[in-house]
This record gives structure tokens, C-alpha cells and sequence, in this order.
């Protein structure tokens, strides 16, 4: 097991910083898509709702694989090429997205009514009261379940070993099939993305019975 | 358009529904038993009994912050090594129930601890076993939290499943790569193909559960 890590240490790093690179792009991204729907759900406008809705159901009962796979092998048919990490950073952040604005809504949701109403009350217009007062007071809801959402996008982003993303899974699938020794390399992959992931998951949990 | 007509052939289209079955049935095999499992493994890291609650509790954790790809890898390329060699049918039911029970187990813990610790107490207070109390009292209030958490978890594992084309598993995606690679013009058909069909059956099965919520709230 030793062995597949000292031999292996720079392909395993590279895909390491991939995995947590394409990771952080999509949290960035989802976390701006997200929460432009999110806020779609909660304005007056039905039609804006209609569409977030549509967004949000749309990626959230679609396999990521799918989304993926379309924007390596048909998106490059008739649009632009896009590399493999490209495309999966794309395709996580697009199902990644959907799940972030259902977190979000609930954030907002759960700041009591009052707020809102006294916000107006004072003056402010609508959009006002959602960023300075709303939002704010939203955030602190969301903060354990958007870091659970993190946990999910760094394992799905495994996927991206499917469109050649250079990610972990990739390097570690490229390591198995070249030294044959898929159980020890499987397992050293599979500690890389726990050293990620557990920390973080326990930090949630503790977050969690912090502010409940 | 005709395009469109050629893609949609009924030998086409059968070969993708052969697919979407493979799919359903590798799905609700794998909910069934890791229901079971993710149950049991959810009281007894609930329940804290010694040692065996934290080790449960640990390997729970782990298995949980893995991606279920490199479960699903390990199944099917690494057990072989130490002589554990099965068939991508049930190579992909048995990392899927793996993985899948130990996200079931952190959602009944959750669901058991959400329950009001008062509704023991009173079980207790009137003359209950603690056995009695889970089984009577606190289960069944803990069931109705569970709910929504477990269908959408039930959504992800059926969207999971198309992970397992890479150990040919031959499920719908793995078809409509097939049916593609054949003919490239009949990737647009295909993909949208793919959408509609996890579309229909993710969507229905949220359907179905927010149906179930209304009635049990």
C-alpha cells in the first residue's frame, strides 16, 4: 500500500489538487447559481418561480454522469471542444447548483416573516431587505447543509474520471491499470478522499449541534 | 427530423427500455436491502452500545465520504485480487448497498434522535421496556421524519446507477452509449432520450413522496 504511494506520489497529488481545484471552482459557481434561484423562488413573480422550479428539478432527477457526458461528448459536436476538466467542472456545477438552491430557499424560508415586513416598513424596497437583512440572517441557517453539499461535490466530482478530468479517480484508475495492483491503489485513493472529506463532515456535525 | 424517426426506432428504443429495467431493477434491489441494513446499522449507533456503537459509528463515517465510484471500482477491479470476483450485476448492488446503507444509517440515527426524548421517558413511565418503547413510541414518529430525507435519497441511488456503465453494467446509459457510438448522429436523440427517461422516474418517485408526507402530517 506503501508502495503505490511512494512510487505514485506526484500523479496522486496532481489529481488530489484537481479533485479539490474543479471542487471549490463548482462550489463557487453553484453557490452564485443557487442562490439566484433560490432568491427566484422567493419573489413575488410567478413566472420567475416557473422558471426556477423548472432549473431546479430539471439537474436534480438527472444523473450527473448524464450532464457530464453531455458537455464532453456532445457539446464538442456542434459547439466549442471542451477539455474533460472543463466539461465536468460544468456539469457538477450545474447539478450541484439545483441541490444548493433548494438549501438556500429553505435558508430563507426559515428567517422569520417579521424581518421582512420590518424592513419594509423602514423603507427599504424589496431587493434591499432580501440582501441586507434576509440573506444575512439566512446564510447562518445554511452553513451546515451547504458544507454537507461540499462533501457531496468533492465525491462527485469522481466523475470526472469518466471524461478524462486528470482528477484523483482518473489518476488512480490510471495507476490500477498500469501496476495491476487495483486492490492496494483503490484503497490509497480511497484515503486521499477521506482526507478531504471526514474532517469537514465532522466539522459539520459539530456545527450542527452548535447552532441548533 | 427523420433523423429524429430513425433514432427513435422501436429496436432502438426497446434496446434503451431492456436498459431502463436493468436500471429499476438494479435500484430497488439495492433500496430493499440497504433499507434493511442502513436500519439495523442506524439503531445501533443510536442505541450506544459499548464498542460495537462506536466501531459501527467509525466505519459508517468512512464508507459515507468515500464516492461511491471508487466503491463501485473497488468492487469490481480490486476484490478480485484477494479472490472476490462477481458479475457487474451484482458487483453494482453490492457497492451500492454498501454505500447506500451507510447514508441510510445516519438518516434513521437522525430521524430516531429527532424524536422528543420525553415520548421514552413516558414509554418507560408506564411500564415499557426500552425495547417495547423504540419499537411502539419511537419508531414510528421517528418513520414520518425519515421520509423526505430517505426518497431523496432512494432518487440519488437510481441516478447513481448510472456509474455502474463503467463495469458494464449494461443499464440505460450504457445503451444509449452503445446505440451513439454506432451512429453520432443520434447522440442528441439519445442524451435527450436519457433526460426524459431519469427524468420520469426520479420525478414520479418525488411525487409519490411528497404525496406520502401530506397524508402522514
Amino acid at each position: 500500500m506503501i508502495n503505490v504511494f511512494t512510487q505514485h506520489w506526484q500523479e496522486l497529488l496532481l489529481g488530489f489538487g484537481n479533485t479539490l481545484l474543479c471542487s471549490v471552482i463548482a462550489l463557487f459557481f453553484s453557490l452564485i447559481i443557487g442562490s439566484t434561484f433560490a432568491i427566484f423562488e422567493v419573489l413575488p413573480y410567478k413566472i420567475l418561480h416557473i422558471v426556477g422550479r423548472v432549473y431546479i428539478e430539471v439537474f436534480r432527477n438527472i444523473p450527473l454522469l448524464v450532464i457530464g457526458m453531455f458537455f464532453y461528448v456532445v457539446v464538442p459536436q456542434f459547439f466549442v471542444t471542451l477539455d474533460g476538466f472543463t466539461a465536468g467542472t460544468i456539469g457538477l456545477t450545474l447539478y450541484t447548483s439545483s441541490f444548493i438552491a433548494e438549501t438556500v430557499r429553505a435558508g430563507i424560508q426559515a428567517v422569520d416573516d417579521g424581518q421582512m415586513e420590518g424592513a419594509r416598513a423602514n423603507g427599504m424596497s424589496f431587493m434591499q431587505a432580501m440582501w441586507h437583512i434576509i440573506l444575512p440572517q439566512a446564510f447562518r441557517y445554511v452553513i451546515p447543509p451547504l458544507g454537507n453539499q461540499f462533501i457531496n461535490l468533492v465525491k462527485n466530482s469522481s466523475v470526472l474520471a469518466f471524461v478524462a478530468g486528470f482528477d484523483l479517480m482518473y489518476q488512480g484508475d490510471a495507476i490500477a491499470s498500469t501496476t495491476f495492483d487495483t486492490f492496494n491503489t483503490y484503497i490509497v485513493v480511497g484515503i486521499l478522499y477521506l482526507i478531504i472529506t471526514l474532517p469537514l463532515s465532522y466539522y459539520m456535525r459539530y456545527l450542527e449541534k452548535k447552532l441548533a | 427530423m427523420s433523423n429524429l424517426a430513425e433514432a427513435y426506432s422501436w429496436i432502438n428504443l426497446r434496446y434503451l427500455l431492456e436498459g431502463l429495467w436493468v436500471t429499476i431493477e438494479v435500484s430497488v434491489i439495492s433500496i430493499v436491502l440497504s433499507f434493511i441494513f442502513g436500519s439495523i446499522l442506524g439503531i445501533i449507533r443510536y442505541i450506544r452500545f459499548p464498542f460495537l456503537s462506536a466501531i459501527v459509528g467509525f466505519i459508517i463515517d468512512l464508507i459515507r465520504n468515500l464516492p461511491l465510484l471508487l466503491l463501485l471500482f473497488f468492487t469490481y477491479f480490486g476484490l478480485p485480487k484477494i479472490g472476490i470476483k462477481m458479475e457487474p450485476l451484482s458487483a453494482a448492488i453490492a457497492a451500492m448497498t454498501v454505500f447506500e446503507s451507510a447514508m441510510i444509517a445516519e438518516i434513521v440515527r437522525g430521524g430516531i434522535q429527532a424524536v422528543d426524548t420525553g415520548q421514552m421517558e413516558g414509554a418507560r413511565s408506564v411500564g415499557m421496556t426500552y425495547w417495547q418503547g423504540l419499537r411502539v413510541i419511537v419508531l414510528p414518529q421517528a418513520m414520518k421524519k425519515m421520509i423526505p430525507p430517505l426518497v431523496s435519497q432512494f432518487i440519488s441511488l437510481i441516478k447513481d446507477t448510472s456509474l455502474a456503465t463503467i463495469i458494464v453494467l449494461p443499464e440505460l446509459l450504457y445503451r444509449a452509449q452503445i446505440i451513439y457510438g454506432q451512429n453520432t448522429r443520434y447522440m442528441i436523440p439519445m442524451f435527450i432520450a436519457l433526460a426524459v427517461m431519469y427524468f420520469v422516474v426520479c420525478y414520479a418517485l418525488s411525487l409519490v413522496a411528497s404525496g406520502l408526507e401530506r397524508r402522514t402530517s
